[in-house]
Parts: structure tokens; C-alpha cells; sequence
């Protein structure tokens, strides 16, 4: 993955917990299908299109610029497999929250931190051009905007790199694990929970 | 060099150290705690890629989110009722089973909320790394062990090699000295604590929480205090081990025994922070001017004392101002009213936060010889098959059935309302849970987190009361 490019969703809203992003009763499956029906649901649907991802110019956006602290509360990894379930490819924000983005990053979806300023330019900007489309350049680690401006970004160098060269995170801990053998062998466990 | 608790838990678990800077460090895991709700995607992946679990000794599993509290709901009933719970349940029984991961089933003795269960069975200890597919998973910090949350992904990644990819968090030194007031909780030190740093304050750190009012809270009372770091935005918070942990560990089921408990103690009391260690960030708390704390938002951090007034959207800044515009619609209250008096429609009294033994002898102590008013529905959750048992043992089911609240079984339950216990909309709870996040306790539902005896007290009045005019 080097670039996501498209419509924006903007959601000016800060302290998004994940029980918003996917309410608890949505969390009753086995696998990570069917998720994006839970995406925002305490929201969505209110009937009178407000909230934006219930517009119709907004519902093929797959970048949302969300506000500040977005994705705090549970560390249910069924927030991002929503959104991506929804078609979001990346999540712009000032902050996140350390779980939520960490859970992200695993799964592709680009949890992007910008500063302040930009954000609230960029925040103003989408709201008012509901076609505006941005570009998130991973590589070179910045959102561009069509009149050929940009905003810098900074992201987890690892999880960078994963995403740029396709490790798969899993896999790369397998590879350590003859020194994860190693470590065993000088730190003996304190407990074994089969005998208790 | 001086070193800090979480350096030296940090430091002992290094397995690969970062060959340069911005690469995770790979952290060996010594205890994984596995639910029904964050864990069967994870055995999937294993079961895709034809790995096996590589530590079932270091693994341990119960059932607690998607489980009913109510006791007349068996499991055939569950099937039918919550046929998605109820697979939950199944799929985490068939994924033990075929992993020899050990697991503590509904109706078995040892079954209750995940972070109940580990510190009451001994499993969680001092210096260990712990995690578990939930967030408070902080709260076994309270030992002095660096427990933290994960998500799916990373469930899987220590299911296959017992090991985590982990940035070195940033240390948060959250001190409380001075001696409490009567009626004040650990679980009023900590809604201070989140509404002085706000909910994202924590971000990126580890707390330590530190002084005598911590040092003077018991076991249980730590366990609230680092439950909630999470609510402060850190993954962890941790209380240096002390001659209380280990009084409380002696003797439970995991706990070392004979010459090994003699080597452990050893090495729990060259844990905590060595003097002139330096903290990235610290704050400092006065115990005695802590009151019982209410929050009247919808995140934690927004609270307060319970004589307090609601602010104004005035009263915060520009950033901030629609968070609180948002919530105080949300509650539907008016800046500047006391909550005090309030009228309420649930009360829940439970969740990892606040359903110990103690949680609940000190609601029972509110209760005894009272009635909970007319209207109100009061729910007490026991955290524990054990907790409950010990209960039962001390009359407390008594005092609560007495009082007119129902005494259930033990799981999350109203907490985040995965089960069938849950808030209609538009109801008000006072409730000793973790979130007071918009539908948390049910759609439309209005949560006012605050202590068990906050809790009971309101139970009492059929509103929002002061403890401290019951006592």
C-alpha cells in the first residue's frame, strides 16, 4: 500500500470512543464480516440525513477526518474492520488513541495524526466541498490536496514500512522466534494456569 | 541510573531489543487473558495459518461480556434468547478445547470477569506482563505488573509466539498524598484524576500511581485506580507491589508456594521505583480536598464533586466547547445545575471497575435497614462466581434482596449491555462502571459513573445523593 486517494468524510467531533464507532451489540460474531452495519449505528439513520455519513454526497467518501482523541475507550478491534468494512481507507485525526491506532495500522486502515492547524484548515475545507479529494501518500509520508498543496504527516515508522513492503506483522514475530526461545530459557514462567 | 517500576518490569521482558529507533521492541508476555468476544477471530488466524497456541500454560480463558447475569437464563435458554451470545460462548469452548488453553465455562466456579478473576485466583503477580483483548486489562497494574489492552490482531500475535511487537511507553508519575475523607473511594481518586488530565491525557504513557492515599488503598481500591487508566487515555497504570499486595496474593490458588513464594517475594520487593527516578510527566493530587466525584457527560473525564454544579461550555476551551455542548444534550442538563438531587432511574452496581467483596459490602452497608426508593431498579452484579459466594456467605444477597435490588450472576452485564441487561432510552443510572459514553448502558440510555456508595446511597433516595448524609 503507498496511496489512498478519495472523498472525504468530515466528522468534527472529538473524543470518539469506540462504542460509538461500533456499538457493543455489534460485537456479537465469530468473524469480521457484517461489521459496517454497526458502523456509527447510535447515529446513523436518524432520519434526517445530519449526520454525515448519512448524506448522500458523503457515502462514497473513504477518507474520514475525524476529530481530536478519535478511537478512545475499548480496544475492540471491530472499529477499524468496520470502517474498513464501510470502504474507509484512512482516518485523519490530530490524536489517537494508542490502542485504537495500533489496531488499525495492522489492518491497513491508515490512522494519519496531522497538526492542529492544518487539520482545522483541512476540517473547513471538506465540510464546505463536499467532492473534495485528498491523497494520502504513505511514502512520502504527506495528504495532499488537489491545488497541489500538502500537509505533512508522521506514522509509526514500523507499521510504515509494513504497510509499504506487505509484512505481515504476525509474520514477522515468527521470525524471532528462536530468540523468543531464548528469552524463555533465562526467564522462567512463575505460574502454570492448567494447574491451578 | 535510577529506575522506574515500569523500567524495570519493561526491561526483564525485552526479548528483542529495537536495532534502531522507531522499531518495536518484541516484549515477551508472561499471562494472556482471553474472553469470548475479542478472541475467536484470533484463534481463526492461527487455525488459517496452521499454528498452534504456544503457551496454554501461560493462557487462561473465561466467559464474561456476552453471558447472562439473569440466574433463571441457562445455556439452552441462552440459545434461544441470544443465539449470537451463545456461539460466542460455544466457539471460545471449541477453540480452548482444541488449543489445551484452560478455561473457566459458565457455571464453573472460577468463572467471572476477566479482571476479577485473575488477581482473586492468584494468576495475576508482581513484575509479570499481562494482557488481554479488553481494555482493563490496567487494572492488574494494581500488583504491580505492566497490564495492558489489545486488540484482535495482537491476541493472535501472543497466542502464536507468547510475544508482542511494543513501543516503550512514556512514564506518567500520578501522585496522591494525603489522607481521605469519609466517603470518599479510590474510585473518587480516580474520577479526579481523569477530570484533572482529561481523557487523553494518559496517551502515549504508563502511569504510576504513587503517595500515601495510594499506599493506604487496599487491594481492591488499586484495582478501581488502575482500571481506569485507560479512561485516562494510558494503556497502563501500576501501583508498586507493597507488603499489602503481597497479603493479599499469599495463599491464593497460582500464588508461588513455600520456597518459590520466599523467591518471589524476593524479587517483587526490588520492583518499585527507585529513588531520583525520573518521570517523563507527573502530577500531584491532595487526598483530603477529593470528594465523592459524579460525571454528568458522556466521557469520563467529564465530572464532578458531587455538590458540584454542571458547567458551562464557556468554562472550557475553544477545543473542547462542542464536546461538552454535545454532552450536555445528550444528559439533557443545563449548565450550571447541581446534580445533587436529581431523580434516577437505574442503579448498577458491578462491572471490572467496582464488583469485588468490597465493592459490595460497602454498597450492603449503605443498604442495610433501607429500601431502594419506589421506581428505581437497582442491579447488583457480582464480579465473580467467587465474589458472589463470599457474598452470599456474609448476608450480603440478604441486605440487597431485602432492600428490593436484584441480586444476579456474575459477568459485565449492564456495563456495556452486551447481555439483556440494559438501560432504556432516555433512563438515568447512576452507575459504578467504567464509560459513561453515549449508549454505553443501552441506546439512549444516561450513565452518571460514581462509587458503590455513591451508587447505593442515590439507590436509597431515588436520586443522586451525598453519601456522606447516610453514613
Amino acid at each position: 500500500m503507498r496511496r489512498v486517494e478519495g472523498k472525504v468524510a468530515p466528522l468534527p467531533i472529538d473524543d470518539v470512543d469506540t462504542d460509538q464507532i461500533i456499538p457493543a451489540s455489534y460485537l456479537k460474531v465469530t468473524d469480521k464480516s457484517g461489521l459496517a452495519e454497526g458502523l456509527f449505528a447510535n447515529w446513523r439513520g436518524a432520519g434526517d440525513a445530519t449526520f454525515v455519513l448519512d448524506r448522500p454526497e458523503r457515502r462514497d467518501a473513504i477518507i474520514l477526518l475525524a476529530g481530536h482523541n478519535f478511537g478512545c475507550g475499548s480496544s475492540r478491534e471491530h472499529a477499524p474492520w468496520a470502517l474498513l468494512g464501510a470502504g474507509f481507507r484512512a482516518v485523519l485525526s490530530t490524536r489517537f488513541a494508542d490502542i485504537f491506532r495500533s489496531n488499525a495500522l495492522k489492518n491497513g486502515l491508515l490512522a494519519i495524526e496531522i497538526d492542529t492547524s492544518p487539520h482545522a484548515e483541512l476540517m473547513a475545507r471538506a465540510q464546505a466541498e463536499p467532492d473534495l479529494r485528498l491523497t494520502v501518500d504513505l511514502e512520502r509520508r504527506l495528504v495532499e490536496l488537489p491545488d497541489g498543496g500538502s500537509v505533512p504527516f508522521q506514522i509509526d515508522p514500523f507499521a510504515r514500512t509494513c504497510l509499504l513492503q506487505g509484512v505481515d506483522q504476525l509474520g514477522y514475530l515468527l521470525e524471532q522466534l528462536p530468540h523468543i526461545d531464548a528469552w524463555e530459557a533465562t526467564h522462567a514462567a512463575r505460574l502454570d494456569t492448567r494447574v491451578g | 541510573m535510577p529506575l522506574t517500576l515500569l523500567d524495570k518490569i519493561w526491561d526483564r521482558h525485552v526479548v528483542v531489543a529495537p536495532a534502531e529507533p522507531g522499531l518495536p521492541t518484541v516484549l515477551g508476555i508472561d499471562l494472556h487473558l482471553v474472553h469470548e468476544v475479542t478472541s475467536p477471530q484470533a484463534f481463526a488466524e492461527l487455525e488459517r495459518r496452521g499454528l498452534r497456541v504456544r503457551r496454554p500454560d501461560l493462557t487462561l480463558a473465561t466467559m464474561d461480556h456476552s453471558t447472562p447475569t439473569d440466574p433463571t437464563i441457562d445455556r439452552a435458554a441462552l440459545r434461544v434468547l441470544d443465539a449470537a451470545g451463545a456461539a460466542q460462548l460455544d466457539r471460545l469452548e471449541e477453540n480452548c478445547a482444541r488449543h489445551g488453553v484452560p478455561l473457566y465455562s459458565l457455571g464453573d466456579e472460577r468463572q467471572g470477569i476477566v479482571h476479577v478473576i485473575g488477581p482473586e485466583l492468584g494468576v495475576t503477580q508482581p513484575g509479570m506482563t499481562i494482557v488481554c483483548g479488553d481494555s482493563h486489562t490496567s487494572t492488574h497494574g494494581a500488583f504491580g505488573a505492566l497490564a495492558f489492552g489489545i486488540g484482535t490482531s495482537e491476541v493472535a500475535h501472543v497466542l502464536a509466539t507468547q510475544s508482542l511487537l511494543q513501543h516503550r511507553p512514556k512514564s506518567f508519575e500520578v501522585r496522591i498524598e494525603g489522607r481521605r475523607q469519609s466517603g470518599v473511594t479510590a474510585k473518587d481518586f480516580i474520577l479526579a484524576v481523569i477530570a484533572e488530565i482529561g481523557i487523553d491525557g494518559g496517551t502515549g504513557h504508563v502511569f504510576e500511581y504513587r503517595g500515601q492515599a495510594i499506599r493506604d488503598l487496599d487491594m481492591e481500591g488499586r484495582m478501581t485506580v488502575c482500571n481506569m487508566s485507560i479512561e485516562g487515555g494510558a494503556r497502563a497504570g501500576l501501583v508498586a507491589p507493597d507488603e499489602t499486595t503481597f497479603d493479599w496474593l499469599r495463599g491464593r490458588p497460582f500464588a508461588p508456594k513455600g520456597a518459590a513464594w520466599d523467591a518471589a517475594l524476593e524479587d517483587w520487593r526490588a520492583l518499585p521505583t527507585d529513588a531520583g527516578a525520573a518521570f517523563d510527566r507527573s502530577i500531584a493530587l491532595d487526598a483530603s480536598r477529593i470528594e465523592p466525584m459524579i460525571t454528568w457527560g458522556t466521557n469520563p473525564g467529564l465530572a464532578i464533586s458531587i455538590r458540584g454544579r454542571v458547567p458551562a461550555p464557556a468554562e472550557f476551551s475553544d477545543g473542547a466547547r462542542a464536546t461538552v455542548e454535545k454532552a450536555l444534550a445528550y444528559m439533557a442538563l443545563e449548565p450550571g445545575e447541581n446534580l445533587l438531587g436529581r431523580k434516577i432511574d437505574v442503579v448498577f452496581v458491578g462491572s471490572c471497575t467496582n464488583s469485588r467483596l468490597g465493592d459490595l459490602q460497602a454498597a450492603a452497608g449503605v443498604m442495610r435497614g433501607r429500601r431502594v426508593a419506589p421506581g428505581v431498579r437497582m442491579l447488583v452484579v457480582p464480579g465473580s462466581r467467587r465474589v458472589k459466594r463470599q457474598a452470599e456467605e456474609q448476608g450480603l444477597d440478604r441486605v440487597f434482596r431485602e432492600a428490593g435490588a436484584e441480586w444476579r450472576e456474575a459477568g459485565c452485564s449492564m456495563c456495556l449491555a452486551m447481555n439483556n441487561d440494559r438501560l432504556e432510552p432516555g433512563q438515568y443510572s447512576v452507575s459504578t462502571t467504567n464509560r459513561n459514553f453515549e449508549g454505553r448502558q443501552g441506546p439512549g440510555g444516561r450513565t452518571f459513573l460514581a462509587s458503590p456508595l455513591t451508587a447505593a446511597a442515590s439507590a436509597v433516595a431515588g436520586r443522586i445523593a451525598d453519601v456522606r448524609e447516610m453514613l
